[in-house]
C-alpha cells in the first residue's frame, strides 16, 4: 500500500524542485498510478496551487500545463481545431471520465509509462517538455532520457500545420491498447508514433515521397521493436502496427 | 379464496429500492461497528510449500495490534467452506489456517489490530520461513500425480462423489444411458472437440466481507454479506469448533454475489479474531484478495464426441469433464455433474449417452460456485459442438436444433429422468429466429470493407432448486391493524426475492403489496432456508410462502369465524375480511389482528417449509450477430437476442435485468475475461486492472424477451431466472465468430489475436 | 495535517493523514453512500465531484480537496432521488452497490453534454463498471430521466 509522511502544496517550482532532490519525495500529479504502488514516500509534493492546469494558444504553439488534466486536452477546443480529433480520439479510451477528469498530463508525460497513449500521441507532433531546470527539450529525448529529479512544468506542441490522426486497439473499450499508433503528415515528410509495443512509446520520421501506404506502413511497423505481454504478443502487435499506420496513412491522405 | 395473479407478473419497484438509489448505509461495511477491530490475512507467496518456522513477536509489539493466528492458534478440524447443506459432497479439506499452503494466496496468518495502518506495518513483520514444494499446477497431470495436494490424513469425504485425495481427486464418475460407442458407429457423422474454458472471476461489485460481535449471551453474531446465512452459522461452528447454537448470522444488503457468497471465504478470519478476544472485527477483502484468493468458476475441459446422421438427427452424446478444483475442493465434486446434466437433456432424441468425469486438486486458487456451476462450462463444449456438427452438414444451426431440441413432455434421462412438464424451448427458437432476422442473417455477410458479420445460436437450460434436497421456508404473522409479516431464509443478495416473495405473499393473500413487510435474513429469526443459491429462490421459497399463506388463510378464518360465533364452513376470506357466507355478518381483517392482541391462545402465525422431487428446467435461446476484422481478427459484438422460458415472470422488470445482467456476464467470459498464471502459480488478472469485465461499451444492444410454459409445481407457474441466462453466450459468439472468419475458437475468452492466428493458419 | 474545505454544501475543518484518501475521508465523515470497489481506480464507484467534475476518490488525495469544493450523493440527495426513482422503475439498480456512483456521474453528464446520443453517454459513463444489469436497465432508465427532463422544460409546447 501507498504512504507518505507529509503533503505540501508548493508556492513555487522552486520550493517544488527542492523538495523533489530528495529520493524519497514525489511529485503527484493525478495520484492515477502513483497510489497502486507499494511506496512509502517522504513528502508529496502538489503544483496544483501553481496554475500549472492551463492550456494556452499562441501563433506558434499550444502550452499546456503539466497539471492540465487528460479530459482538458480531450475537450479543448484550441488543440481539437489545429490538430482534428488527435488528442480526443487518444485520449478517450482511457478507463472513463472521472479517470481523465484527475489524470495529469505532466503525469502521464513524466512516468512514460509502456501503456501511454497521450505519449505516443504527442510524440507525432512537434512536441517539447519544458522542465523547470532542464529547459525545453523535444519529447523524443526526453522519453530516452533516465528518470531524474526535475520537474516538468509544461509540455509545448508547435503549429506546425501538421495533420495528424490516431488509432489503437485495445481487447476491451477501456482497456491498455494492445497497440496504439499516431500519425502525422506535413506535406509528404511523416512522423509515426507507436505505443504499447508494450515498451513505451517511440516514433520515426519518414520520407512518403513516392510510397504507397502499404508501403510507408511496412517500411515505418519495421522500424520498431515489439514484445509480448497479456494483452498480444510481439508478432500479432508487430501485425496490428502495420495494419494502423496504414490506415492511418490512408485517412491523411495517403494513396494505396 | 380464488388464487390469482395480479401483483405477479407486475413490475413493481424492489422494495428496497429508493434506499440503495440513495446511497443509505446498509451494506455491510455501513452498519460495522466503528471500533471493530481491522482484520487482514497474511497470504502465501508459494503455490505449495510448508510453514516451517513463523515468527510472529514483532507483528505482537506494532502499537495497536490485538492479536497474530498462525495455524498453531486454530483448530485443528478439518471443514469445508462450501456453502452446501450437510453432509457436504465438498470434502473437509481445510483448517482456517494450514501448515501447508496449497496456492499462492492461501492464508498463512491472521492479523487483527485497532487499524488498518498498525495491521499493514504487522503483516510485513510476520517472518515466515517456507519449504517450498514443487507444485501441482497443470490440471491435465494432476490425477495421479506423485506430488499431492492433501497427503494429509485427516482428510475426509462425506459423501459417496468418487473423492480420493491420495489420486488428487476431489471427485470421479461416469453415467450413462444405452450403448454410447455402439450408436457412434452407426453415425454417418462424429464430431470429436475439447473445449476449454477459464476460471472465471464473479466479479462482484462488493467484494467479500462481514463483521462480527459478541452479544450479550456470550453468542457470535457474524454479520456477512453471503447468499448462504443458515450454512455460515454451520460453518463457522465447524471452523471454530464451537456448538452451532453460539454462533449467529445476519445478512444485510449484498452487493452482488452470484455465486461468489456461496462459499465461506471470508467470514471465518474475524469469528475467529473475535471468539479469542471478545472484540468486534471485520474483515473487507480487497479487490485484489477477492481475485486471487476467493471462489471463482471451476476451469474446465470438456471432451465432447456427438453422433448424427446424415439428416442432422443427434443420437449419441459422450462428454468426460475434467475440472480443475484447485487447491481446496468447494463445489468440485457438484459443479462437474452439472456440465453434463444441464446440456445433454437438451437433445431429446439421443438414444444414448455417457457422461464422465473427474474433479482434480491443483495448487492454483481454489473454485467455487458460479451462476451457471458447471452448466456454462459443458453448455459452450456441447452447444459449440453442435454448431460444428451443424456446419459439417452444411445445415442451418436452428433447423438443427429444431430436429432435436427436448419438447414438451420428453423424458431427459441425463437429467435424472425428469420429465419436461414445462417447456417452451421450441416457443423460445422460434421467436428468436423473428426477433433476430436469423433467416436473413444467417450465416455470414461480407460488408466489403474489410469486415465480415456472421451469427451463432445457442440454446441453454438449468435447473430450479436442487431437487430432493433444498429446503426453502417461510414465516407469515398477521400484526394489529392487519398487516402481515414476511420472514424468509432466502438471501436476496440484489436479486429482489424480498420483493418477489411479498409479490408472492401479496396475491396470495389478496392484499397490497405494502400491506406485507418483509424480514431479511436472521438466523436467530428467520425460518431455515437452504439459501439463495442453485437458482432456487423463486421456485423452492416461492413455493414455501404460497404454503404458508394457505395456512394463514386457514387460521385467519378460524379466527375469523371464532369473533362471528360461526364455524369455519360457514364462512369465507377475502383478503380483507372474514364473513358469513349468509352475509349475516363479517369482521374485517384489521379487527382481527387488533383483537387477537388481547385474550388470545391461538398464534396467527405460520411457518412451512417446501422442498420438491424434480427441478424443473428453465429454458432459452440466444443469439450473436458479430462483426471480424479480417485482417486484424479484433471481434465487435452487434447484436444479441434472447428468448427466455422461465415459466411465469414474478416480475418483469426483475427477470429482464436478470436476463441483461446474466447475457452480459456471458458476454464477458466469451470475449473477455481470461484467467492466466506465472510458471510459479501467481495469477496476473489479479486486479479489475487486468481482468477485464465488461463496460457499457463492450455490450452490445441486448434484445430479451419472454415466452413463457407454465410450472405446475413453481408458483404461480414460475421456475428459475438466475443462472440460465449465463449459458448462452459463449456457444453462440464462438459459432458467429467462426461463420464470420472460418475460425472455431475452442478456448475463452475468444480474443482478436486468436481470431487472426486462426485466420492466418498459426493455430 | 488540516484541511479546509465545502463538503455538500457545509464548510469544514479537518484533521487528515497527509496520505488519506478522498475516499476514506468521505466516508469517515458519514457519506457512506462512497463505495470502494476496486484498488486500480477502473470501478467508477468512488466517484464524487470535485470542484462540480466527476473525479475517482479512491485515487484522489483528501489534501487535494484543501480549498475545494466537494460533493458526494448526499448533497445532491433531490435530484440524486429523482434520477434514482426512475432506476428504481426499470429495477436497473439491483444489488445497489454501483449506483450511487453511476448516479454521481450520470448528473455530470446532464451538466456537461446537452442531449446526449446513446454513443455519448455510453462514452460518458464508461468508467462505471456495474455487474449486475449488463447496463441496457440503466440506459432505458437515463433515457427516460432526460427525457422527463426535456419533457419538462419544452412543456409549453406540448
Amino acid at each position: 500500500m501507498f504512504s507518505a509522511r507529509e503533503y505540501v502544496k508548493v508556492n513555487s517550482l522552486e520550493e517544488a524542485w527542492e523538495l523533489n532532490q530528495k529520493r524519497a519525495n514525489v511529485i503527484a500529479g493525478g495520484m492515477m498510478w502513483l497510489k497502486m504502488g507499494n511506496g512509502q514516500k517522504g513528502t508529496i509534493i502538489d503544483l496544483s496551487g501553481l496554475g500549472l492546469d492551463q492550456i494556452e494558444e499562441s501563433e506558434e504553439e499550444f502550452s499546456v500545463g503539466c497539471m492540465c488534466t487528460l479530459r482538458q486536452i480531450e475537450l479543448d477546443p484550441g488543440l481539437e481545431r489545429e490538430f482534428g480529433g488527435v488528442f480526443r480520439e487518444s485520449v478517450r479510451h482511457i478507463v472513463g471520465v472521472q479517470f481523465r477528469n484527475g489524470a495529469t498530463v505532466g503525469g502521464s508525460v513524466y512516468g512514460r509509462y509502456g501503456f501511454s497513449d497521450v505519449l505516443t500521441c504527442l510524440l507525432a507532433l512537434d512536441t517539447y517538455v519544458e522542465l523547470y531546470k532542464g529547459g525545453r527539450i523535444p519529447l523524443g529525448e526526453f522519453a530516452r532520457m533516465p528518470y531524474t529529479r526535475d520537474v516538468v512544468v509544461k509540455i509545448i506542441v508547435k503549429k506546425d500545420k501538421r495533420q495528424a490522426a490516431y488509432a489503437s486497439q485495445r481487447n476491451t473499450k477501456t482497456d491498455f491498447p494492445v497497440i496504439a499508433c499516431a500519425v502525422s503528415r506535413k506535406a509528404d515528410s511523416w512522423r509515426i508514433a507507436v505505443g504499447a509495443r508494450p515498451e513505451k512509446a517511440e516514433y520515426i520520421c519518414l520520407d512518403g515521397t513516392g510510397k504507397t501506404a502499404e508501403e510507408l506502413a511496412r517500411e515505418a511497423a519495421a522500424c520498431f521493436s515489439y514484445g509480448s505481454n497479456l494483452r498480444g504478443s510481439a508478432e500479432y502487435r508487430a501485425h496490428l502496427a502495420e495494419v494502423y499506420i496504414r490506415r492511418l496513412a490512408k485517412e491523411l491522405g495517403k494513396e494505396a | 379464496m380464488e388464487r390469482t395473479a395480479k401483483i405477479v407478473g407486475s413490475p413493481v419497484m424492489k422494495k428496497d429500492a429508493m434506499a440503495l438509489v440513495t446511497g443509505k448505509p446498509v451494506y455491510t461495511d455501513d452498519i460495522a461497528p466503528r471500533d471493530c477491530l481491522v482484520v487482514k490475512v497474511l497470504r502465501s507467496p508459494h503455490a505449495h510449500a510448508l510453514v516451517e518456522e513463523i515468527r510472529t513477536e514483532g507483528a505482537k509489539k506494532v502499537p495497536g495490534i490485538v492479536t497474530v493466528l498462525t495455524w498453531k492458534d486454530v483448530p485443528g478440524n478439518r471443514f469445508t467452506m462450501a456453502g452446501q447443506s450437510y453432509p457436504e459432497p465438498s470434502p473437509y479439506d481445510r483448517l482456517i489456517l494450514d501448515r501447508r499452503v496449497r496456492f499462492v494466496g492461501d492464508a498463512v496468518a491472521i492479523v487483527a489490530g485497532e487499524t488498518e495502518e498498525a495491521v499493514d506495518r504487522a503483516l510485513r513483520m510476520i517472518k515466515v520461513s517456507y519449504q517450498v514444494l514443487e507444485p501441482v499446477l497443470d490440471f491435465r497431470t494432476a490425477k495421479d500425480n506423485p506430488i499431492l495436494v492433501h497427503p494429509e490424513e485427516d482428510w475426509k469425504s462425506l459423501c459417496p462423489v468418487g473423492a480420493d485425495n491420495k489420486r488428487n481427486l476431489c471427485a470421479s464418475g461416469c453415467e450413462k444411458d444405452g450403448n454410447v460407442e455402439a450408436v457412434l458407429k452407426t453415425c454417418d457423422y462424429v464430431v470429436e472437440r475439447t473445449y476449454h474454458t477459464k476460471a472465471n472471476q464473479q466479479a462482484m461489485m462488493e467484494t467479500f466481507r462481514a463483521f462480527t460481535t459478541m452479544d450479550p449471551y456470550g453468542r457470535l453474531v457474524v454479520t456477512a454479506s453471503t447468499q448462504v446465512p443458515f450454512h455460515v452459522r454451520r460453518i463457522i461452528a465447524h471452523a471454530l469448533d464451537i456448538p452451532k447454537a453460539k454462533v449467529r448470522v445476519i445478512k444485510p444488503r449484498i452487493g452482488g454475489g452470484f455465486g461468489a457468497k456461496q462459499t465461506v471465504v471470508a467470514e471465518v478470519y474475524p469469528a475467529i479474531v473475535t471468539w479469542l478476544t471478545g472484540r468486534p472485527a471485520k474483515i473487507i477483502y480487497s479487490r485484489y484478495e477477492s481475485q486471487i484468493a476467493s471462489s471463482p468458476r471451476h476451469e474446465m475441459e470438456v471432451k465432447v464426441r456427438l453422433g448424427a446422421d446424415k439428416d442432422g438427427m443427434i443420437k449419441a452424446i459422450d462428454l468426460y469433464t475434467l475440472s480443475n478444483t484447485g487447491a481446496y475442493g468447494e463445489h468440485g465434486p457438484t459443479t462437474v455433474g452439472l456440465s453434463g446434466h444441464k446440456s445433454i437433456p437438451l437433445y431429446g432424441n439421443a438414444e444414448a449417452f455417457r457422461f464422465t468425469y473427474d474433479v482434480v486438486y491443483t495448487n492454483r486458487m481454489s473454485a467455487g460456485a458460479y451462476r451457471g456451476y458447471g452448466a456454462t462450462q459443458g453448455l459452450f463444449a456441447v452447444e459449440s459442438a453442435v454448431n460444428e456438427l451443424a456446419d459439417m452438414l452444411h445445415m442451418d444451426p436452428v433447423k438443427l436444433r429444431e430436429k432435436n431440441m427436448v419438447r414438451e413432455g420428453n423424458v431427459m434421462p441425463a437429467y435424472y429422468g425428469e420429465v419436461a412438464n414445462s417447456c417452451a424451448l421450441d416457443r423460445c427458437m422460434a421467436r428468436a429466429k423473428e426477433l433476430f432476422g436469423w433467416d436473413e442473417k444467417f450465416p455470414a455477410k461480407d460488408m466489403g470493407n474489410g469486415k465480415v458479420r456472421g451469427v451463432g445460436v445457442a440454446m441453454s437450460m438449468q435447473g430450479s432448486a436442487i431437487a430432493g434436497l433444498d429446503v426453502g421456508s417461510a414465516t407469515l404473522k398477521l400484526n394489529d391493524d392487519g398487516f402481515y409479516s414476511l420472514l424468509i431464509g432466502a438471501a436476496d443478495m440484489g436479486t429482489g426475492c424480498d420483493t418477489t416473495l411479498a409479490q408472492v405473499a401479496a396475491d396470495c393473500l389478496c392484499c397490497d403489496l405494502d400491506n406485507i413487510v418483509v424480514h431479511g435474513v436472521d438466523t436467530d429469526v428467520s425460518p431455515y432456508d437452504s439459501g439463495s443459491y442453485a437458482s432456487s429462490t423463486a421456485y423452492l421459497t416461492g413455493g414455501a410462502v404460497v404454503k404458508t399463506c394457505d395456512s394463514m388463510i386457514e387460521k385467519i378464518m378460524e379466527k375469523g369465524a371464532e369473533y362471528l360465533n360461526s364455524s369455519v364452513d360457514e364462512v369465507e376470506f377475502d383478503g380483507k375480511r372474514v364473513y358469513r357466507l349468509d352475509g349475516s355478518a363479517e369482521i374485517s381483517l384489521r379487527d382481527i389482528g387488533n383483537r387477537a392482541m388481547c385474550s388470545n391462545g391461538y398464534a396467527l402465525e405460520v411457518t412451512e417449509s417446501n422442498t420438491s422431487p424434480s427441478s424443473p428446467p428453465p429454458f432459452m435461446v440466444g443469439m450473436a450477430e458479430v462483426e471480424v476484422d479480417m485482417e486484424t481478427g479484433a471481434v465487435e459484438l452487434l447484436d444479441y437476442a434472447a428468448v427466455v422460458d422461465c415459466g411465469t415472470p414474478l416480475n418483469p422488470n426483475l427477470t429482464r435485468i436478470q436476463t441483461e445482467g446474466g447475457l452480459a456476464q456471458g458476454i464477458g467470459m466469451a470475449l473477455y475475461e481470461d484467467i492466466t498464471y506465472s510458471p510459479k502459480g501467481q495469477l496476473y488478472e489479479n486486479s479489475l486492472m487486468q481482468y477485464k469485465i465488461p463496460s457499457r461499451q463492450d455490450v452490445c444492444p441486448i434484445r430479451v424477451e419472454f415466452e413463457s410454459s407454465y410450472e405446475k409445481t413453481g408458483p404461480f407457474g414460475a421456475k428459475s431466472i438466475g443462472e440460465v441466462v449465463i449459458n448462452t453466450p459463449s456457444p453462440a459468439i464462438a459459432s458467429a465468430v467462426a461463420h464470420a472468419s472460418g475460425v472455431y475458437i475452442r478456448e475463452l475468452p475468444i480474443t482478436a489475436e486468436k481470431v487472426y492466428r486462426g485466420m492466418n493458419g498459426k493455430g | 495535517m488540516e484541511i479546509n474545505l465545502i463538503l455538500n454544501g457545509k464548510k469544514i475543518k479537518a484533521q487528515i493523514r497527509p496520505d488519506e484518501l478522498l475516499l476514506d475521508f468521505v466516508r469517515a465523515q458519514g457519506c457512506w453512500s462512497v463505495k470502494r470497489g476496486c484498488e486500480t481506480a477502473n470501478c467508477g464507484l468512488c466517484t464524487v465531484w470535485l470542484d462540480g467534475k466527476p473525479v475517482l476518490s479512491c485515487s484522489t488525495l483528501a489534501a487535494r480537496a484543501d480549498g475545494r469544493t466537494v460533493t458526494t450523493l448526499e448533497g445532491v440527495a433531490a435530484e440524486a432521488e429523482a434520477f434514482g426513482s426512475y432506476l428504481a422503475e426499470e429495477g436497473a439498480e439491483q444489488c445497489g452497490f454501483c449506483s450511487p456512483g453511476l448516479i454521481m456521474n450520470v448528473l455530470a453528464m446532464e451538466r456537461e453534454l446537452s442531449n446526449p446520443s446513446e454513443e455519448e453517454i455510453k462514452e460518458y459513463l464508461a468508467g462505471n463498471l456495474c455487474r449486475c444489469t449488463g447496463y441496457m436497465g440503466q440506459l432505458r432508465a437515463i433515457r427516460n430521466y432526460l427525457n422527463r427532463k426535456g419533457g419538462e422544460t419544452n412543456g409549453e409546447n406540448r
